[in-house]
């Protein structure tokens, strides 16, 4: 009996040893250089889109832009960084004082959270290692952004609530009830894509699209269509921006925020744009796929590296868009706003998912 | 009544049709519009580097003028404090002494001559008052300044360069003005 115990425990003893021994360090290391350049590069086109964003605005209304700092302006978001960082950091009396920081911080990391599951590009080879260009290949991708994105929510809803002034909690308001509806045609939309695709993964979606012959968007126009739209809404875009509605609400939500927690949440509004983008790409537009190209033809690190470029201007193409929409179209009213996501927006996708089952059933 | 422009246009009140209550193509059409606008020549003057021209009767800062051997016009006969509608030109006379004939080119000169820039609204009566030619509203204009003091300007500010001993500055000067 005891003989037993003994052996029974150092089976236990080798099977722990061999797999701290199987445990993969090099994994962990390419994971975290690989969050650490994700997370300091959205930040960084994050800064730059501020500065995109000011720029495409001037040239829409034939103006020249912020070009005093730097050549052609280009340390302007450095700049803005500077100031936001050294201004007075203001914390209301009546605020919440811990929700009042906790809003930013939440906002922050709910939009970062979204770049763990985008497929960057193809595998890379590394020292004998195969890089995958991904933080985590899960296999309900989709559904983690969808989850992490309504998160986001409770960023802007503590925020404007801790701020204890009215117009912050009125448009606090504004966005989750415009968030919970708009996310309700979005996955909508989205479902009808995930039925032809049959896979939640997004590498599996993108891996798909460089495989096959079309982009996404050729089967799913309608469904793309609705999937803007709601994907505007959930970054408090223009037309949709009513959370900020400068002439009736002030500032919107962090209206009582300084400093770098203004900043967050200005930040977290860009970042919230890349991933977006950069989901739509990946799901509807090929993801890091170049069109009319074959990627077998070049060495697999090299054709890994067009990926990474080829999703980066598809993801720039789009946030111009985004920017695009913003300079062209006034609000909308905040009925209106409801009424196309309920009455509207719902109903066709709905519609757009029927479609696509019964063209899936007929077997096109 | 009777329109006062051809640009007058009838507001419809036809219920929209289809594809105008989609919105998406008027959209889209604005969209355009704002994308052309991209390529349109930009109106703006970017200023330090670019500067729009005075109109040529432009009136700007007073100078104090000098004749050609570097010696001051003014006689502080005070005919444009008189003439200034807005009061803002003070002086003082003082009388040429012997070895002064370098300085000033008439018996009597101005020992003290200022002009509250604040107070000035430049409208050169002082230029038409002058009889010896010695102020005049040159092309540029009064720089901010943090205290009203400032703009009080004496005539170390108002006098132009010596032509004799500051010929280079006086170059400069004028170059800036043109």
């Amino acid at each position: 009996m005891g003989i037993l115990l003994t052996q029974t425990i150092l089976i236990k003893h080798n099977y722990i040893s061999m797999t701290i021994l199987a445990f993969d360090w090099g994994l962990v290391i390419e994971k975290l250089i690989l969050i650490a350049v994700v997370v300091f590069g959205s930040l960084g086109i994050a800064l730059y889109t501020t500065f995109g964003e000011r720029k495409v605005a001037a040239i829409l209304q034939d103006r020249p832009g912020p070009n005093r700092a730097g050549p052609f302006g280009l340390l302007q978001p450095l700049a803005d960084g500077v100031k936001l960082i050294m201004k007075e950091e203001i914390i209301p009396n009546a605020a919440n004082k811990w929700l009042f920081i906790l809003g930013p911080g939440l906002a922050m990391t709910a939009s970062l959270m979204t770049c763990a599951v985008i497929p960057w590009g193809s595998d890379i080879e590394l020292f004998g290692r195969k890089i995958a260009l991904q933080i985590a290949d899960i296999n309900i991708g989709i559904l983690y952004v969808f989850a992490v994105v309504s998160m986001g929510v409770y960023g802007i809803m503590i925020g404007g609530w801790a701020s204890n002034n009215k117009f912050s909690l009125m448009s606090s308001l504004r966005a989750a009830s415009q968030a919970i509806s708009y996310e309700l045609a979005m996955g909508l939309a989205l479902i009808a894509l995930l039925m032809t695709t049959e896979s939640l993964s997004l590498k599996t979606i993108v891996e798909q699209q460089v495989k096959g012959n079309w982009w996404n968007i050729v089967y799913q126009p309608l469904g793309f269509l609705l999937f803007f739209i709601a994907a505007l809404a959930e970054c408090n875009r223009t037309p949709f921006d009513l959370p900020e509605a400068e002439n009736e609400l002030n500032f919107g939500y962090h209206q009582e925020y300084s400093s770098m927690k203004l900043g967050f949440y200005l930040f977290a509004e860009y970042i919230n744009m890349i991933m977006s983008s950069a989901i739509m790409a990946s799901m509807y537009f090929g993801g890091y796929d170049l069109p009319f190209f074959d990627e077998s033809t070049v060495a697999p690190n090299i054709a890994a590296m067009i990926g990474v470029g080829t999703l980066l201007i598809k993801i720039v193409l789009f946030i111009f868009l985004f920017m695009w929409i913003r300079w062209t179209i006034p609000r909308f009213r905040y009925d209106q706003l409801m009424n196309l996501g309920w009455k509207t927006m719902i109903p066709l996708a709905l519609f757009n998912l029927l479609i696509t089952g019964a063209l899936i059933l007929a077997n096109l | 009544m009777q329109p006062l422009t051809n640009k007058a246009q009838a507001v419809s009140r036809a219920p929209m049709t289809f594809w105008e209550r989609l919105y998406l193509i008027n959209i889209i059409k604005g969209m355009f519009i704002t994308f052309s606008h991209m390529f349109k020549k930009q109106p703006t003057t970017r200023y330090p580097e670019e500067k729009r021209a005075f109109s040529p009767v432009f009136r700007g800062l007073h100078v104090l003028n000098r004749d050609e051997e570097g010696r001051e016009r003014c006689t502080a006969c005070g005919l444009c404090a008189v003439a200034c509608p807005a009061e803002a030109i003070t002086m003082e006379a003082a009388e040429r002494e012997t070895g002064e004939e370098h300085l000033y080119r008439e018996e009597k000169y101005a020992a003290k001559y200022e002009i509250n820039m604040l107070r000035c609204i430049f409208c050169g009566l002082c230029e038409e008052a002058c009889p010896k030619d010695a102020i005049y509203l040159s092309e540029t204009f009064a720089p901010a300044n943090y205290t009203r003091k400032g703009f009080i300007y004496g005539k170390p500010d108002l006098l132009i360069p010596n032509p004799m001993t500051e010929a280079s500055d006086l170059a400069l000067a004028r170059g800036v003005e043109a």
